[in-house]
């Protein structure tokens, strides 16, 4: 197969839609820059560079083409989207996809929604909750109000997050939903520990990925992504226990 | 031991749902998740600390989750984060609010610094894994 490199303006599309996806998704900071050196090798340009943060990417290849820059203003966590973008780079790099065919199939990765249906979502999250509970030592008898209020909470994160777009704001909402609805099941008698229930449900918001990733950027040494990430899972930690301690603010 | 067997298994399947990890991938996710938690209880239970727990339990999800990685061809992320969510101190983090909130800080300050404590060896965990792995993968290219 007769090899024809693109133009470099190609690439740079390229690569930075294929960054912006993985950055949308959650990938971590290094895969993010990984990838888009290994695309814009495989395309011809050995010499890329990349500064990616949690809000923007600024893409640069050498030579007179302008740097480009794309702003990253929403982001949630969906990794079927980053291993898709990770066999459309292995392909390209194997040979299997030309430029063209790797920036169609970048496009309908963006546009595609993979994500689980919303009500799987709530079902995951409600079991979830149950077997936390379990996991910290609860009591069978709590099994099923940390299900109903798990799911009531990651519920309500979902619809007030559509509805105020302020992530902390939701978070901290549905953790004082969370925390209401344990405390109605302790006072009408169907649940025993208060504790164990609030710990379980809260568990769907935990940011685990955030903390893991913040980590692993810094050691990186990508200092600015890592403290940026670490800041966003300290905002949601502190969300959430601000939205818990309410309720026991007002009834302990 | 059963029921944590079965719940950590389940609570990380459900966690890999939640982060719309690739279907087929999801009773790994749930696997990783289980065998990291059964090492930390077991380890808690009769030798250590929380703390050396969830650093030797968070290095075992590490290694597995890169065995699967090469194995399946996917990002290692993927069983990495649904594997250490059982592990992150909700439990502590909640106490440690809790007693904030009761104006009891001397114990508020206790149980923060055991949370951070943790979570900061859940993440040495992690990078040991992935230092040695890449040490693995040097060391036989130069000889």
């Amino acid at each position: 197969m007769e090899h024809k490199f693109p133009t470099s303006l190609e690439v740079i599309d390229i690569c930075l839609l294929a960054g912006k996806i993985m950055l949308q998704c959650g990938a971590e900071t290094y895969r993010v820059e990984d990838t888009m050196s290994r695309i814009a090798a495989t395309f011809g340009i050995p010499d890329s560079h990349s500064y990616v943060t949690p809000t923007g990417i600024i893409f640069s290849v050498d030579g007179t083409e302008p740097a480009k820059l794309i702003r990253i203003s929403e982001r949630t966590t969906d990794l079927y989207k980053v291993t898709l973008v990770n066999g459309v780079s292995r392909k390209a790099a194997s040979g299997e996809l030309t430029s063209k065919q790797a920036y169609i199939r970048l496009k309908e990765i963006e546009e595609a929604d993979f994500t689980f249906p919303i009500y799987q979502q709530i079902v995951a999250a409600a079991i979830a909750s149950g077997c936390f509970m379990l996991m910290f030592l609860g009591q069978w008898s709590d099994f099923i109000p940390a299900v109903i209020c798990g799911g009531i909470g990651f519920t309500s994160f979902i619809y007030l997050h559509r509805v105020v777009q302020i992530k902390f704001f939701s978070e901290f909402l549905a953790s004082l939903i969370i925390g209401l609805a344990a405390f109605l099941f302790i006072k009408s008698g169907f649940g025993a520990q208060l504790d164990k229930i609030i710990i379980g449900s809260v568990m769907p918001l935990v940011p685990g990925l955030l903390i893991t990733n913040a980590v692993r950027d810094l050691m990186a040494g990508h200092l600015v992504s890592g403290l940026s990430k670490g800041a966003e899972a300290f905002l949601t930690a502190f969300a959430i226990g601000t939205g818990i301690a309410v309720i026991f603010a007002f009834y302990s | 031991m059963l029921t944590h067997l079965v719940t950590s298994f389940i609570a990380s399947a459900a966690f890999g749902i939640l982060f719309n990890a690739p279907k087929k991938s999801l009773l790994q996710c749930g696997f990783v998740g289980m065998v990291g938690w059964m090492i930390y209880i077991i380890l808690v239970d009769r030798y250590f600390d929380a703390v050396v727990s969830s650093l030797i339990a968070a290095f075992s999800i590490a290694v597995l989750s890169q065995m699967f990685a090469r194995y399946y061809r996917t990002p290692i992320i993927i069983f990495s984060v649904s594997g250490i969510i059982p592990l992150v101190p909700g439990g502590l983090a909640y106490d440690a609010m809790r007693n904030f909130v009761e104006n009891d800080y001397n114990t508020a300050i206790q149980l923060a610094a055991k949370a951070f404590m943790i979570s900061g060896s859940i993440a040495v965990g992690l990078v040991v894994s992935e230092v040695l792995n890449q040490l693995i993968r040097k060391i036989p290219l130069k000889r």
